[in-house]
């Protein structure tokens, strides 16, 4: 059954890298719905977040395929109870509605904030699923919404302690 | 001190190039990384951006041999060939642009069918890249899913590094094709040249570990079973396993088949070995596939030409899968028992474990099942009295008149089955076929890389009609580096497997299939190659006498039966067990 997974992908710092990983899924035809991508705790070694809609048997396949990559350490598919995971939005805001005063209500009820206000707009930051974050767009909508902005998933494995362990020591153990 | 202020500068220069970390151009520490590798032959075609390369070649001609080719699809071809023969990696060289853009298709061919090779191209300078600078490709963009591995170097310094991993990668692990791409600025640049070979990479495991527990596993199905039956990939060649392999289906008694490209790893003769799995196949293989209880997969994939229907595969077995490659692991075929290992590795543990039985039963089964081919299939292609000349039996004589102990390199289609059905190999290493990718044009190049890698051994290209045609400009190879490979065209004057499909599945309708050929021995005789056509059965003979006599290449064109099938076969998609023998 098709269904939301996070694909969590190890690799070594390397140009290119991202190409090889989504070449991958485009050949099987599963779209991507988002990628985040950055350097890890150990330098050198970045993760990237890819969120899917597809099944767990054509996902398994692809994840060993990307781990035969050679500058891949592992990769991984994750239901969605194996995450602890987040989204950041950034909503920008016309100036003149916040002459209005139930906007700033609004804004804490809903665990947002203000990042930066100038005299034509100011943007409101909010973390959350993506249901939250778009949920917030119809809410703002009467204010005068501008522009809204969302990031992929950023995501912690519930079980990640003894392949972070691994790494680390792969990194020693490079070092020395 | 004083005095090295006077010496000349040029001295100066030639010491330096002597000392342990002597100061190079990138283009020299090409050719030296090369050396380092073991490497003595290289098959390529120059142009503007591999220039410098190609003229420090010119200092190494007494090391390394060069072998111009007529067009790098020939290059790739010739180095899968020479990999194929000699187990060791295959180099080819070629321009930018439309040089790498010519060498896809053999990338493409290597990566399907595990061939280790070494793809060197030239590049713009790296100040031009992504400017649409003449002859620029993004051949990194262009190669990427179709190379194992691949890497643009732009400075001189980062050369050696690169080929160093390039070969580790190349041959380790399930081997597969690379490619280097070297920009012209890091060709002419100097620098320090040191090589060390590249013997790990933290993120790449290319040998597993063996585990135990699944060997032990997959021994007690085995020793359960009643009717056990083996499957002999290309891997178990690759691993150097065809000992442990025989070893193990004598100890236990288990009847073995292989694929396309696991072909030679057991001598025909073998007793235990039963014939040809997949589409074209032997019809015992096939059929019993479905009767076994537990199927032993060795350095195979399961590639739909050998499965038919994935849904009815071995519907009565257990598997186990043995393989290096964890991608391929319940990829297509669930294991029971998956034995992710190096297949020599994993058939020396099993081999102990297994207890000595007797399948005399199950190995009648399959007796029964050849003799039913032979009475309807082969017999009649084999020694056919009256009629025209059929594919079988000049495969037959060829294999016959070389006793099986030739290379047999085979091109894609109707001629390619035929040979692979019946030339009755003797030694491991001696089928080279365009398997995964069924490359047409790939063999005539194929057995001019085989023929380098393995002078002492004759070499016999099999080529249909069609596929000849892809790729004949490397006759000119031929008779400039004077390879001597024997050609056999079998001309039935159609794109023949085509042409059978249209059969069976179009209503015979023929579109664009039938050939108006040239005259192929003329064409021979241009390169100055010898030749001969041959269109009646009492000739055949004599001539495949004449062309293995002669010294150095030969071409032997067989006139044959226009409208011959390919029988057995499984229709695309159908259960194996439904194989027709007619
Ligand atoms: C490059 C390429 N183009 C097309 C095909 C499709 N194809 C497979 S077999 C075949 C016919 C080959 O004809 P020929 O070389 O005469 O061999 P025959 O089947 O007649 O023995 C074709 C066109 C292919 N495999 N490769
Ligand atoms: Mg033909």
């Amino acid at each position: 059954m098709q269904k939301e997974y996070t694909v969590t992908v190890y690799t070594e710092d390397r140009i290119g890298i991202t190409n090889r990983i989504t070449i991958i899924f485009t050949r099987r035809g599963i779209n991507i719905t988002s990628l985040t991508t950055a350097e890890t705790e150990i330098p050198g070694v970045y993760k990237f977040i890819i969120t899917v809609m597809s099944t767990r048997e054509k996902l398994d396949k692809v994840v060993g395929q990307i781990e035969k990559l050679i500058e891949i350490h592992r990769a991984f598919v994750h239901e969605e109870d194996e995450v602890v995971y987040q989204e950041l939005a950034l909503y920008k805001i016309s100036t003149k509605s916040l002459e209005s005063g139930d906007i700033e209500r609004l804004i804490r009820d809903h665990q947002a904030r203000i990042l930066t206000i100038t005299a034509d707009y100011f943007v409101i930051e909010k973390t959350g699923h993506q249901q939250e974050l778009t949920d917030f767009i119809k809410k703002l909508e009467p204010y005068g919404l501008i522009e809204y902005s969302k990031s992929g998933r950023v995501a912690i494995v519930k079980w990640s302690r003894r392949f972070h362990e691994h790494l680390k020591e792969l990194q020693a153990s490079s070092e020395a | 001190m004083q005095q090295k202020d006077v010496l000349p500068m040029k001295a100066e220069k030639a010491d330096k190039r002597l000392s342990a970390k002597p100061v190079i151009t990138g283009s020299e520490a090409v050719i030296r990384s090369l050396i380092a590798e073991g490497v003595d032959t290289i098959f390529g075609y120059p142009g503007g951006a591999i220039m410098p390369i190609y003229d420090a070649l010119y200092d190494f001609q007494d090391q390394v041999h060069h072998i111009l080719v007529r067009h790098e699809q020939g290059a790739t071809h010739a180095a899968q060939g020479y990999a194929r023969s000699s187990g060791k990696v295959g180099v080819a060289f070629a321009t930018s642009g439309p040089g790498a853009t010519n060498l896809v298709t053999g990338l493409a061919d290597a990566y399907m069918d595990s061939t280790p090779m070494v793809c060197i191209t030239g590049q713009v300078a790296a100040s031009l890249l992504g400017t649409d600078a003449f002859q620029e490709t993004d051949v990194i963009g262009i190669t990427m899913p179709i190379t194992k591995w691949n890497i643009q170097v732009t400075r001189q310094e980062d050369i050696p590094g690169a080929i160093a991993k390039a070969f580790y990668i190349a041959r380790s692990g399930r081997p597969g094709p690379v490619l280097v791409d070297i920009t012209k600025n890091a060709q002419f640049g100097e620098f320090e040249y040191e090589y060390v070979p590249c013997t790990h990479i933290r993120s790449y495991q290319p040998v597993p570990e063996l585990k135990q527990d699944a060997v032990k596993a997959a021994a007690a199905l085995i020793n359960e079973a009643k009717k056990p039956f083996l499957l002999v990939g290309h891997g178990v060649l690759l691993s150097g396993a065809e000992k442990a392999l025989i070893a193990l289906a004598e100890k236990a008694h288990i009847p073995m088949a292989s694929t396309l490209l696991g072909l030679s790893a057991v001598p025909v003769d073998h007793p235990l070995y039963v014939g040809l799995l997949g589409m074209h196949g032997n019809y015992g293989p096939n059929v019993l596939t479905g009767e076994c209880d537990v199927l032993i997969a060795v350095g195979m994939r399961f590639d739909d030409r050998v499965t038919g229907d994935v849904a009815s595969y071995a519907n009565k077995a257990k598997v186990v899968h043995i393989e290096i490659d964890a991608a391929e692991i319940n990829k297509i075929i669930t294991a029971e028992v998956a034995i992710h290992a190096d297949a020599k590795t994993a058939l020396e543990a099993l081999v102990t474990d297994v207890q000595p039985a007797n399948h005399d039963e199950w190995l009648a089964e399959f007796k029964a099942a050849h003799q039913k081919e032979y009475d309807k299939v082969q017999h009649g292609e084999l020694y056919p009295e009256a009629g025209e000349l059929k594919m079988a039996e000049v495969v037959r004589l060829i294999s016959e008149k070389t006793k099986g102990e030739a290379v047999l390199v085979t091109d894609v289609g109707q001629h390619q089955m035929i040979a692979s059905r019946y030339y009755r190999f003797k030694n491991p290493n001696t089928n080279i076929t365009s398997g995964g990718m069924g490359t047409m044009g790939f063999s005539l190049p194929a057995a001019m890389g085989a023929k380098m890698g393995t002078p002492e051994k004759e070499v016999v290209a099999v080529i249909g009609d069609g596929c000849f045609q892809m790729t004949l400009q490397e006759l000119g190879t031929i008779y400039q580096s004077k390879i001597g490979v024997k050609i056999v065209i079998l001309n039935n004057n159609f794109l023949g497997m085509v042409r059978q499909w249209q059969q069976l599945f179009f209503d015979k309708r023929y579109s664009s299939t039938e050939m108006v050929n040239p005259d192929f021995v003329q064409i021979a005789k241009g390169f100055f190659i010898p030749g001969k056509k041959v269109t009646a059965r009492e000739d055949i003979s004599a001539a495949i006498d004449e062309m293995l006599a002669t010294d150095g290449a030969y071409l032997l064109e067989v006139v044959v039966e226009k409208e011959d099938n390919v029988f057995p076969m499984v229709p695309a998609g159908a259960p194996v067990s439904t194989i027709r023998l007619e």
